[in-house]
């Protein structure tokens, strides 16, 4: 039986979580402490849960960037009303029974987003530099909060970016967070950590997970009974996604500048998205749950309303003159119930106006809008 | 016992979640938050993060176009 903790933990105060018990030693500090990584998605949920087993007291963080997937969409589309709606992280919080911190780091992310050092992925994700950042973030919170170490559920040969043998290190250390970043579903594949050479935790007992098969995390959830879990894969930021990553560059090129709000990346998520000219874009609701949404941003953008027929609300992003609105009227008639009549009637009002404006518009056919306007 | 209000109208998931952890810890055991919300997931996000911050949910009102999420802090 291990009996002394290294010098290091003594001087700290900490000693081994198995040997940690409050009434034999009372002079001695706490309990040792993690904070975990919850994306949400199942591999979070299993490195906590492995962790928690060895007796360490874990908490979850959460950083919310703004280019999350989950919760967004359902809350917002008619179809998906139904549809239970909840939080994976907060689920898997309460699954595990830790307090879960979520973070906003929109402002924060953004340097991250526009200027990866290690560049993007398929798409515009930058995901080695958005998970460093995640872990220099846990870093701060651990340092401020007096916990001992990080969690994370990466896995060697999970993903095609950031999760790979030669990145993971890196982003150790870039982080700044070092040996205090334990991956324990690939613990055995990679150098002893602190929490490891120190016992708070006990390395035989993490695992050497390898590659894109999620066949043994699913065994494991069933084993900790998880019964259900978020999608496994991930796909939980919207960064990877090739529309979605289209219409960022897009707003970016017609901007000239890549600065964003919560509000810009929220609207890249909802409608059709139609660019006439390089100096605004239409955005038009699909359907009545993104019409109720995009009613929310009447008082930033100019708006287009067919009245006469049943039709979506029109957003005008940029600076649109008299005739680009008329050319937009004609383009909401396009998407409404009276695309094949001969006249249409489309209220305009922009922000600030005390009036809206009628406007009697012929429908534009489709085969007049180019395929190079959609975004 | 201080009654405190929290507009998170038009925030989408999980900014209402945020601005209510946010506010609840400034706020001291006894008093009650009212969060008012328009995303449909705060009467399942906001009551889960009560659940394992330990926090009360006193309960939640529905309205026509928003609902109404009372909260009373504990110690934790």
């Amino acid at each position: 039986m291990r009996i002394a903790a290294s010098y290091d933990s003594l001087q700290y105060g900490k000693i081994p979580s198995p040997f940690f018990n409050k009434e034999q030693n009372p002079c001695m500090a706490r309990q040792i402490r993690a904070v975990s990584l919850i994306s949400g998605g199942l591999d979070s949920l299993l490195a906590t849960r492995m962790v928690q087993d060895q007796g360490v007291h874990v908490e979850g963080i959460n950083f919310y960037t703004g280019f999350c997937v989950e919760g967004h969409t359902h809350a917002i589309r008619q179809k998906d009303r139904a549809r239970p709606k909840r939080n994976n992280a907060l689920w898997s919080a309460e699954q595990l029974g830790i307090k879960l911190h979520i973070v906003d780091v929109i402002d924060e992310y953004k340097n991250v987003l526009i200027n990866p050092r290690h560049g993007y992925g398929a798409n515009m994700n930058p995901c080695q530099d958005c998970k460093t950042f995640m872990v220099r973030k846990a870093l701060e919170w651990i340092d401020t909060h007096d916990f001992d170490f990080i969690i994370t559920g990466e896995v060697i040969g999970q993903r095609p970016m950031s999760q790979r043998k030669d990145t993971m290190p890196v982003i150790a250390r870039e982080s700044g967070a070092g040996d205090r970043l334990l991956r324990p579903l690939c613990a055995q594949l990679l150098p002893p950590t602190l929490p490891e050479r120190e016992g708070w935790v006990d390395r035989e007992k993490l695992l050497r997970l390898n590659g894109r098969s999620r066949k043994p995390q699913m065994a494991m959830a069933a084993k900790f009974g998880f019964e259900e879990y978020a999608q496994p894969a991930g796909g939980c930021c919207f960064l990877t996604d090739e529309h979605y990553s289209k219409k960022l560059v897009d707003l970016w090129q017609a901007r000239g500048d890549r600065d964003y709000e919560l509000d810009d990346i929220m609207l890249l998520k909802v409608g059709r998205h139609i660019r006439p000219a390089p100096h605004y874009k239409l955005i038009i609701a699909r359907e009545e749950g993104e019409g109720r949404f995009l009613e929310g941003y009447r008082k930033r953008y100019p708006a287009l309303q067919v009245v006469s027929h049943t039709g979506p609300l029109v957003l005008i992003d940029g600076d649109a003159s008299r005739a680009d609105i008329e050319l937009a009227a004609r383009i909401a008639a396009r998407y409404c119930k009276g695309r094949d009549a001969e006249q249409v009637t489309v209220e305009y009002r922009a922000p600030g106006m005390q009036e809206t404006v009628a406007l009697q518009v012929s429908p534009l056919p489709t085969s007049d809008i180019p395929e190079d306007w959609y975004v | 016992m201080t009654i405190h209000k929290l507009d998170a109208s038009g925030l989408l998931c999980p900014m209402p979640v945020i601005r209510t952890q946010d506010r609840i810890a400034e706020l001291h055991a006894g008093d009650i938050l009212e969060v008012q919300c328009t995303d449909p997931g705060a009467a399942n996000d906001i009551p889960a993060w009560c659940r394992i911050n330990g926090h009360k949910l006193v309960g939640i009102q529905q309205y026509e176009n928003h609902l109404m999420v009372v909260i009373e802090v504990n110690n934790t």
